[in-house]
This record gives C-alpha cells, sequence and structure tokens, in this order.
C-alpha cells in the first residue's frame, strides 16, 4: 500500500538508520585500522555501528504498533516469525558445527544479518500465499 | 472464511479499491477477505456489516455451516 502513512514512517526510519550505520560503521573500522582508540573509547566506538541496527529493531516493533490495517500487520508478523525461524535455526545448527570444529567461526552479528535475510524469504512466503488465492 | 462481499461490492459497482478506501484498509486487505485467505477481526467485520447495512451473518459463512450450503 504506497500511501500506508506507517509504511511510509518505517521506510524512512530504516533509511536514515541505514545512512547511520553506514557513517558509523565506516568511522569505526578507520579508528580501529588505525588503532587509535584504546580502553573505554575503543568499546564505545565498537559498539556504535550495533545501535542503528538495534535501532531498526525498534523501527520494526514501531511500525507494528502503528500499522492500523491487521491483514498487512498479520503479513508482517508472518514475515517476522518466519526471519526469526530461519535466523535462528542456522544459528544454532552452525552453533554445534563450529563447536565440533566442523565450520570455521563466525561473528554474532551475522545473526542479525540472517535475520534480515529471513524477512526477505518472509516476504517471498507472502506473496506465494497471496498469488496462491489472488482474485 | 466464505463471504458475500464480491456479490455485495458488485452490487454497488465499487471496485476493491473503492471498497478499501470506504473501510480504510488496504486493497490487499479486502482481496485477502474476499477469496477467504484472511478472516477479518470482529471489529473489521462489523465495519464491513455496517457499510452494507447487513448483519455479519449475511455477508460471512460460519465455518461450522460451511458444509450445509
Amino acid at each position: 500500500m504506497a500511501k500506508n502513512p506507517a509504511v511510509k514512517r518505517y521506510t524512512r526510519r530504516v533509511l536514515i538508520l541505514s545512512l547511520i550505520y553506514a557513517a558509523l560503521l565506516c568511522g569505526a573500522v578507520y579508528l580501529f585500522v588505525h588503532h587509535l582508540l584504546s580502553g573505554p573509547a575503543a568499546w564505545i566506538a565498537g559498539v556504535l555501528p550495533a545501535l542503528p541496527i538495534i535501532g531498526i529493531f525498534v523501527a520494526i516493533g514501531r511500525y507494528l504498533v502503528e500499522e492500523t490495517d491487521e491483514y498487512l500487520r498479520d503479513q508482517f508478523v508472518r514475515q517476522a516469525l518466519i526471519a526469526s525461524g530461519f535466523a535462528l535455526s542456522i544459528a544454532t545448527a552452525w552453533g554445534f558445527l563450529e563447536n565440533f570444529d566442523l565450520v570455521p567461526h563466525v561473528y554474532a552479528y551475522y545473526a542479525a544479518i540472517l535475520w534480515f535475510a529471513g524477512l526477505g524469504l518472509g516476504a517471498c512466503f507472502n506473496t506465494f500465499q497471496s498469488s496462491r488465492g489472488a482474485a | 472464511m466464505k463471504n458475500r462481499l464480491k456479490v455485495l461490492r458488485a452490487e454497488r459497482d465499487w471496485s476493491q479499491g473503492d471498497l478499501a478506501d470506504r473501510l480504510e484498509v488496504s486493497r490487499q486487505s479486502v482481496n485477502a477477505i474476499e477469496t477467504g485467505r484472511y478472516d477479518p477481526s470482529l471489529p473489521l467485520a462489523f465495519k464491513i456489516a455496517e457499510l452494507f447495512e447487513l448483519s455479519i451473518e449475511q455477508i460471512f459463512t460460519s465455518p461450522s455451516r460451511e458444509n450445509d450450503q
């Protein structure tokens, strides 16, 4: 629904947070590559890129609260559940494989990347379901 | 859930978009309800019934009675 104000607000928030993420990540990488930080400052700079990502999770929560169309809300909840199942399943399986030294170590933030990929899968599932019964 | 939404809409010569605007929902919602892919909440079912000036039972078929028809 192109004119849906909740979708518009969600899209705007995600875009702004993505830009902030890119800026903070570039800044943090620069500071660490040049060894410009240590101690508490390093901890703060290290966690800064995570904050906009957390913000995107908050934006998703805000969208679910602000969306007045119950069908669209239902669709997005299903999409998020698929994303959660997808990310948690892969993270769990990978964790055991890593524990038995069968796969290399991956950073924990890949769970978030998997979750966002799962959102895409959920969107595909919703589209497939809609096309099956479309009038 | 089976319903007469498509027929009622056609009687008034409304498109799915027209009905969606009147119900203040998305066109996708109307399509999903019409095709039985989504069962509306009770408040939305009442809104639909009030728009067509009918009772909910005159628009939606109870799932337990679908085999009777």
